[in-house]
């Protein structure tokens, strides 16, 4: 028996001992959870091109990671907004823009909307779709969760406080927004553009509504066309140190357009 | 082991230094909800602090953004997710309890067993998503919007059920074999032989678990966000959507800031205070009975 | 006549739940079975976990239950025990530590998250490592595993009790010998509620073990689970769905080869020691 323990306890310290790293050898991403799949996958190329380098990316919201940021806990912060008036103290770098969109049900016969038709839709006021020229069907509003970039940005666009809104249904990620949206004839809501073509291309029921005539493209996103757009920044504090800083140009540069794509988000246009 | 196998008899030096740390161990862990607390007082401080967390009260609704703090209706939406679901998984949990129990052997309750620990074991985030995708259009197809407070009892019901139903089967099979022979024995039907018997006896182990489920119930945060609609009110309608607290913070945790984030800090602190208060009146309640026969 | 429709109604609910169970199992397999296979659970995940396998992730997860049971198990009887034998009825010291007990079953599993960053990863310094993420799911799942141990040690019957004494035992060889054993079957359905938990457990582990997918090569490593994947591909990445309805076949898998494993341990190596 006591042999057992020794040797368990031996395992049990040899598996805790690991060879620790050189601080320069790893880098330390968190923060937002739109962009943590994106660094991950970025993070993983720039390991193959880079031998011996670790990148690790964790979650948490973007809140956290200005705030790690701003402590060093952690070396780049990732964020899914713009920078507050309050967190000059940091510098971002932007690595590829997100686009919003309005989606409908597939089966909702309407085809656009005004921005009238819009604020008065998410204040209360138009409650049903034959109002707008759609069926007889009560409007299930969706919106997203306070603090959210995408909330802030079409609370701006519209000119809305969230006090003014009233939603049937509050979600927190884009495809939750989606899920919801999909399960419901009635529903109006907003996500991410990329993700709603991808999930619109592979049969979900969803719609994009074009916005201001501007059709909910990528594309469109990309050339500045389309209203409403928000960045993915890596905020850091001060001067990047040197593998941030190879990292962060990485991340900027047409290298990675694909792995921006692939997320269905939008690279910089360079 | 060996050493006190072999000294069965004769070694009570084992048990002098057992007592002191067992105890020692079980103030510890009782001490960890210690720490919990003060880590939640210490985040919530800034909203302690400058008095702000009567607006938590006093405040119309949620909007952190613009200044507005008020936790009720949150609170009340997070109870009366509990109730719903405690109605619906008590008695399917005790019922499935007693046909573990007694109604059923070999084959179908191996069966059975393996599909409890299934359900037991099912992640919150994969019976949420099930909710989403299946259980609320259903719901929207018959009375819009679908995410609400009657999906969200009926999700979390089926979160619970196993605690309820694994527990109470624990107790139910602690209960005498010679109790129940004896009940056998004087004619009684196999009903009543459940009911008025093993019930009462295994009542402890039961109301135990009733509470866990409970705690459960109020703490579960992934199901409740998937599909209870998230929309800061008052319940007042099955179909009508509600937030709870966890959800609430689960939500808002990310990408909240400085006093905002305080607040939600402050809303756990809220619900664990509750569930202090839920225990205590059930152990206040629940009589102490006999354990050994 | 009211013994047989009482019969009915509990075949009625247990068919019930049963049924219910069945419809969301079949729900994942329809949507993931096509996307499981040998490869799938030996390969790396690609493309952000949408193409590729679950390997490292399958490692992670059974390092972090690792961690919890070897914590959480012996931490868990030793607490029931003490409740059981060696505090009276009312005594302050049981009460309060019950109550405890029944708080944290309730405290919600994000604050959970929260506490353990802050008290494993900062402030022991451990960081985002699958020892923080076992750690703090030991803490989670110790309420319902002592409460659950505790019942079953407490309604031993006394004459075991008896008997011990009589034969001149010593308490600890009483508890190891006869009183543990004859109440595994308690034991056991505390370990498979604590397995249920931990495994279906994420909002925990994103803030403790982490986000990496990469294979952990030691328990300092971040490591994500089984619970948290299936997550991030549900919630978080466009066009993960499939994956994900293949990874949570794989957990239930898990889980059910766990279970048995939690009842052959009570069966076998404690109760048969009993010889009853």
């Amino acid at each position: 028996m006591k042999q057992r323990l020794m040797m368990l306890s031996m395992a049990v310290a040899m598996l805790a001992s690991a060879p620790l790293q050189a601080a320069e050898d790893r880098l330390m991403l968190t923060g937002s959870s739109t962009i943590a799949p994106l660094a991950q996958e970025i993070g993983k190329r720039f390991e193959k091109l880079n031998p011996g380098v670790r990148v690790d990316v964790q979650t948490g919201g973007s809140s956290r990671g200005v705030n790690d940021a701003r402590m060093k806990v952690a070396d780049i912060g990732m964020a899914s907004r713009a920078l507050k008036p309050k967190e000059a103290d940091l510098t971002p770098y932007t690595i590829a823009k997100d686009g919003i969109s309005i989606i409908l049900h597939k089966s909702n016969p309407v085809a656009a909307l005004s921005n009238e038709q819009i604020i008065a839709i998410y204040t209360g006021r138009i409650r049903n779709w034959r109002e707008v020229g759609g069926r007889d069907k009560p409007i299930t509003v969706v919106n997203k969760a306070e603090g959210r970039s995408t909330l802030e940005l079409f609370l701006r666009h519209f000119g809305l406080k969230n006090s003014q809104v009233k939603a049937q249904t509050v979600i927190g990620d884009n495809q939750q927004g989606i899920k919801t949206v999909a399960g419901n004839p009635g529903a109006i809501g907003y996500v991410s553009i990329g993700t709603a073509e991808y999930e619109a291309s592979h049969g979900v029921p969803i719609r994009l509504l074009p916005m201001a005539g501007v059709t909910a493209t990528t594309d469109h996103v990309r050339d500045g066309s389309f209203p409403l757009s928000r960045p993915l920044n890596f905020v850091v504090k001060g001067e990047p140190g040197d593998l941030a800083r190879r990292f962060i140009d990485f991340a900027r540069s047409p290298k990675v357009n694909d792995i921006i794509k692939a997320q269905y988000f939008v690279p910089l246009g360079r | 082991m060996i050493l006190s196998k072999r000294n069965t008899l004769f070694r009570w030096g084992a048990d002098r230094q057992l007592q002191p740390l067992l105890a020692a161990l079980a103030l510890a862990t009782a001490a960890m909800l210690l720490l919990i607390v003060t880590f939640l007082l210490l985040e919530a401080w800034p909203v302690v602090a400058n008095g702000r967390w009567r607006d938590f009260f006093t405040d119309e609704s949620w909007y952190p953004l613009e200044g507005q703090f008020g936790l009720l209706p949150m609170l009340w939406g997070s109870i009366a997710i509990m109730v719903g679901a405690m109605i619906l998984a008590a008695p399917l949990g005790l019922a499935a309890a007693i046909f573990a129990s007694f109604y059923a052997s070999g084959f179908v309750l191996r069966v059975y067993q393996m599909l409890m620990a299934l359900l037991a074991g099912m992640p919150s985030v994969v019976l949420g998503l099930w909710g989403l995708m299946v259980l609320v259009p259903l719901l929207a197809a018959w009375q819009p919007p679908g995410a609400s407070l009657l999906a969200a009892m009926l999700v979390l019901s089926l979160m619970i059920l196993p605690t309820v139903a694994l527990a109470s089967a624990s107790a139910l099979a602690s209960v005498p074999k010679p109790l129940m022979a004896g009940a056998a024995a004087l004619g009684m039907c196999r009903k009543s032989q459940i009911m008025k018997v093993a019930i009462p006896v295994a009542r402890h182990g039961i109301w135990s678990a009733m509470l866990l489920a409970v705690a459960r119930a109020l703490g579960e945060t992934m199901v409740v966000l998937m599909v209870a609609g998230n929309v800061v009110q008052y319940p007042h309608g099955l179909f009508e959507p509600v937030r709870a607290l966890t959800a609430n913070i689960a939500l808002e945790m990310g990408y909240a800031m400085e006093d905002h984030r305080a607040g939600l800090f402050a809303s756990g602190l809220m619900l664990t205070s509750i569930v202090l208060l839920l225990a205590w009146l059930a152990g206040m309640t629940a009589k102490r009975e006999l354990h050994h026969v | 006549m009211s013994d047989r429709l009482f019969e009915a109604i509990i075949y009625f609910c247990t068919a019930t739940v049963v049924g219910l169970l069945l419809w969301i199992i079949g729900d994942l397999a329809y949507q993931g079975l096509a996307h499981l296979s040998f490869d799938f659970l030996f390969s790396e995940p690609e493309n952000a976990g949408r193409d590729g396998g679950i390997g490292p992730i399958l490692v992670s997860t059974l390092m972090i239950l690792g961690v919890t049971f070897l914590t959480a198990l012996p931490v868990g009887v030793a607490v029931a025990v003490w409740l059981a034998e060696f505090t009276r009825r009312g005594s302050i010291a049981g009460n309060w530590v019950r109550l405890s007990l029944d708080v944290m079953a309730g405290v919600p599993s994000i604050v959970y998250g929260l506490f353990g960053n802050a008290f494993f990863c900062l402030y022991l310094g451990m960081g985002f490592s699958i020892l923080s993420g076992g750690l703090t799911l030991a803490l989670m799942i110790l309420p319902v595993l002592i409460r659950t141990c505790e019942a079953g040690v407490s309604s031993v019957s006394d004459a075991w009790r008896h008997g011990a004494q009589a034969l001149g035992m010593s308490r600890s060889s009483a508890i190891w010998h006869i009183l543990l054993p004859a109440a595994s079957p308690a034991i056991a359905a505390g370990l498979i509620l604590g397995i249920g938990r931990a495994s279906a457990e994420t909002a925990a582990l994103i803030f403790t073990s982490g986000y990496v997918d990469r294979m952990p090569e030691s328990l300092m490593d971040s490591g994500r689970t089984l619970s948290v994947h299936i997550y991030d591909l549900s919630m978080n990445v466009t066009g993960g769905d499939a994956t994900a309805h293949a990874s949570a076949l794989v957990l239930l898998a898990l889980i059910l080869i766990l279970t048995m494993l939690a009842q052959s341990f009570s069966g076998r190596w404690l109760q048969g020691r009993l010889n009853v």
